[in-house]
C-alpha cells in the first residue's frame, strides 16, 4: 500500500552541517498494518514520516501509495488520505475554537469550505457520540475552547478529529509523548480502538517500548536512517521489552559508545 | 453644550467610518496573525477610485463595491507575495503598499486631468441621495445625514461578517491563523485562505476609504497616512477594554475601539493641541493601548495580541 523506494535525503546540503539521513532506504507498508516504529534520537523516525506525509519531499527516491507515485503531490493533497496527530498537543488542533468548532471542520475535509454554516446541531449530536468513545467527558464540554483543554484531552481530541474523515492511512508521531502515564495510557487505548475500528493502516512512532510491544501488528527499529528490526505477525506477539532494549544497547555498543 | 454635541457627533461619525478599516485590520492582524501593511495603500485606493469615479457620473454605491473590489485585489496581492513568492508577511504589505503610491497617484492625477486631489462636493454620494435624503437635513439645529448613513453601513459591515466569521469559510479563515498545520491536515491549502483573508481585510480597508472619500467630498493619496496605526489601535483598544463582556462580538469591541479611539484624538484637539502634532498623538495612544492590554494580561485576562 504505502512503499519507499531508494529514498535518499539529506539536509543542510552544501554546508558544513550537511547531514545524511536516508540513503537509500526502502520500506513498505501493507494494507491493514500496524506499525510501531521505534529507534533512538535521530535515527529518522519524523523524517520518515514527514516524507510520507509530503512536509518534505526527498532527494532521491519514489515514495508510492496505493500504486501511485505521490513524489510531487503537496502535503496539504495527501492529507486527503492521510490523517495525522503530532507529538504537541497544541499541533493537531485549533486552541481558539470551541471542541464543537474544531470537530465541524474536520467533519468538512474533503468538501468545499463555502458560505454555509458551519456548526449543525445535528452534527453536533453525532460529534457527542465520537467523543464519548474516549470517555473523558469532552463530549459535555462542547462549547468549549480547545486552548482551555490539558494536554491528553487534547491528544484525544486530536486523535478523534483526525479518524473523522475515511482515511487511509494514520501517522502518529509520538503522540502520547507529552502526556502523563495515566493519560498516555487512555490515549494509546483509544488509539487502538479507533484503528481497529476501521482497520486503518497505522505508522506510529515511539519511544515507549511497552505501547511498541503490546500495540500493533508489527514492529520496526531505525539506527542512522535503516531499520534494523522489522518483526510482524506470530513474531511480533512474542517479543518482550527486553528484547528491545537489548537490541537498542547491541546497536550502541556496536558504534563504541 | 453644542461644541460638545458637534464633538460627540463628528467623533461618532469618525468612529463608525474608520470602524470599516478596522474591522479590516482584525481580520487580517488578529484572525490571520498577519502584520499588514498595506492599508495605508489600501484605504486611499478606495477613497481615490471612489472620488474619480463619482466625478464621471458613477452613482456611489456602485463605488463603495468597487473600492471594496479593488482592496481586495491589492490585498490579494499582498498575500501572493507572502504565500507564493516566500516574502516575508511585513516586507509583503510594504511592496504593496509602495507600488500603491504609485497607483493612487495615477489614478488621481487620470481621473482629474492632472491634479492632486480629486473633488467633488456638489456631486451625488452616498450622505446627500437617497436613501440618506429621506433624513431632513437638519434635525434640531444638526445635520445627522452623514452620522445615521455611516452608523448604518457599519452595522450592516459588522453583520455581514459575525454572520461570515461562523460560515464555513470564515472558521477555517480563523482555524488558519491559529494553526495552519491544522488547516493542512483538513487538506485545504493555508495558503489559499491567508490570501482570501488578507483580500477581505483590505477590501473593508478600501470600503472605509470609499465612504469616508464621500462624508468629505473628496479624495486624495495622503489620506492613507496612519492607517495601520489607527486601525491597530482600534482593535487592540476595542479587544483589551471590552473583553471582560463575554457576550460581546469582537466586532462590536473593535467597533468601540475605533470610537474610543477617535474619541481620545477629539479630546486632545479640543483641549487644544496643535493638528500637527496628531499624528505623533496617534502612536503614542497606540503605544499606551497596547502596554495598557500587556499589563491587563498578566492581571489574568483574556488574551489580546499586541
Ligand atoms: N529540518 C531539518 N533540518 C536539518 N536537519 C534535520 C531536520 N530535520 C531532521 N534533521 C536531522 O535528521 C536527523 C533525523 O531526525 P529525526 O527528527 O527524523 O529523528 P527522530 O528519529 O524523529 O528523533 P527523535 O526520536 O528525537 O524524535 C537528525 O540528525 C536531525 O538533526
Ligand atoms: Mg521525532
Amino acid at each position: 500500500m504505502l512503499r519507499l523506494e531508494n529514498i535518499t535525503k539529506k539536509f543542510n546540503i552544501g554546508t558544513i552541517d550537511e547531514s545524511t539521513v536516508f540513503d537509500n532506504f526502502n520500506f513498505q507498508v501493507k494494507k491493514g498494518e500496524f506499525v510501531s516504529v521505534v529507534g533512538s534520537n535521530g535515527s529518522g523516525k519524523s523524517t520518515l514520516l514527514n516524507l510520507v506525509c509530503g512536509t518534505i519531499t526527498p532527494d532521491c527516491g519514489n515514495i508510492i501509495f496505493n500504486d501511485k507515485n505521490i513524489n510531487k503531490l503537496s502535503e496539504y493533497k495527501r492529507a486527503k488520505f492521510i490523517g495525522r496527530v503530532y507529538q504537541e498537543p497544541k499541533a493537531g488542533t485549533c486552541g481558539n475554537l470551541t471542541i464543537a468548532e474544531n470537530m465541524a471542520l474536520a467533519d468538512n475535509k474533503n468538501q468545499f469550505y463555502g458560505l454555509s454554516k458551519c456548526l449543525s446541531k445535528k452534527r453536533v449530536d453525532y460529534y457527542k457520540t465520537l467523543l464519548e468513545k474516549c470517555d473523558l467527558g469532552l463530549e459535555n464540554r462542547m462549547t468549549t475552547k480547545v486552548g482551555a483543554l490539558s494536554g491528553g484531552q487534547r491528544q484525544a481530541l486530536a486523535l478523534v478529529i483526525a479518524n473523522m474523515s475515511d482515511i487511509d492511512l494514520l501517522i502518529l508521531d509520538e503522540h502520547t509523548a507529552a502526556l502523563d502515564p495515566k493519560s498516555s495510557d487512555t490515549v494509546m487505548r483509544l488509539t487502538d480502538k479507533l484503528v481497529k475500528e476501521k482497520g486503518i493502516t497505522t505508522l506510529m512512532v515511539t519511544h515507549n517500548l511497552r505501547f511498541a510491544v503490546e500495540y500493533g501488528n508489527r514492529l520496526v527499529m531505525m539506527h542512522e536512517g535503516n531499520c534494523v528490526l522489522d518483526i510482524a505477525g506470530e513474531n511480533k506477539q512474542n517479543v518482550v521489552v527486553d528484547d528491545l532494549l537489548g537490541k537498542f544497547y547491541e546497536i550502541s555498543i556496536e558504534k563504541g559508545n | 453644550m453644542d461644541i460638545f454635541l458637534n464633538v460627540l457627533k463628528v467623533t461618532l461619525e469618525e468612529g463608525f467610518m474608520y470602524a470599516i478599516l478596522a474591522m479590516g485590520v482584525y481580520i487580517t492582524y488578529s484572525i490571520l496573525d498577519f502584520p499588514d501593511l498595506s492599508v495605508d495603500g489600501t484605504m486611499p485606493l478606495g477613497a481615490i477610485i471612489t472620488g474619480v469615479l463619482i466625478m464621471n457620473g458613477v452613482n456611489p454605491w456602485l463605488c463603495l463595491t468597487i473600492a471594496f473590489v479593488l482592496g481586495a485585489v491589492a490585498g490579494a496581492v499582498t498575500g501572493i507575495l507572502h504565500v507564493k513568492f516566500k516574502i516575508r508577511d511585513l516586507l509583503c504589505g510594504i511592496l504593496t503598499y509602495t507600488s500603491l503610491l504609485t497607483v493612487n497617484l495615477i489614478i488621481v492625477s487620470a481621473g482629474t486631468g492632472g491634479m492632486s486631489i480629486a473633488s467633488f462636493f456638489r456631486e451625488p454620494t452616498i450622505f446627500n441621495t437617497a436613501p440618506a435624503a429621506l433624513v431632513p437635513e437638519k434635525i434640531g439645529g444638526y445635520s445627522l445625514r452623514i452620522l445615521i448613513m455611516s452608523f448604518v453601513i457599519v452595522l450592516i459591515v459588522k453583520i455581514i461578517m459575525d454572520l461570515y466569521l461562523k460560515t464555513k469559510s470564515g472558521i477555517l479563515l480563523r482555524a488558519t491563523g491559529d494553526n495552519s498545520r491544522f488547516v493542512t491536515m483538513l487538506a485545504v491549502d493555508s495558503g489559499k485562505i491567508k490570501i482570501i483573508g488578507l483580500a477581505l481585510g483590505n477590501g473593508l480597508a478600501a470600503l472605509s476609504g470609499s465612504v469616508i472619500a464621500q462624508s468629505r467630498g473628496s479624495a486624495d493619496p495622503q489620506m492613507g497616512v496612519g492607517m495601520v496605526v489607527l486601525g491597530l489601535a482600534s482593535v487592540i483598544i476595542g479587544l483589551s477594554i471590552f473583553k471582560r463582556f463575554s457576550f460581546m462580538k469582537t466586532t462590536t469591541m473593535v467597533i468601540l475601539g475605533s470610537i474610543a479611539y477617535k474619541a481620545c484624538l477629539s479630546i486632545a484637539l479640543e483641549l487644544g493641541l496643535p493638528t500637527n502634532y496628531l499624528k505623533l498623538l496617534m502612536a503614542v495612544i497606540f503605544t499606551v493601548a497596547i502596554v495598557a492590554s500587556r499589563i491587563s494580561i498578566k492581571k489574568g485576562g483574556a488574551h489580546v495580541k499586541a
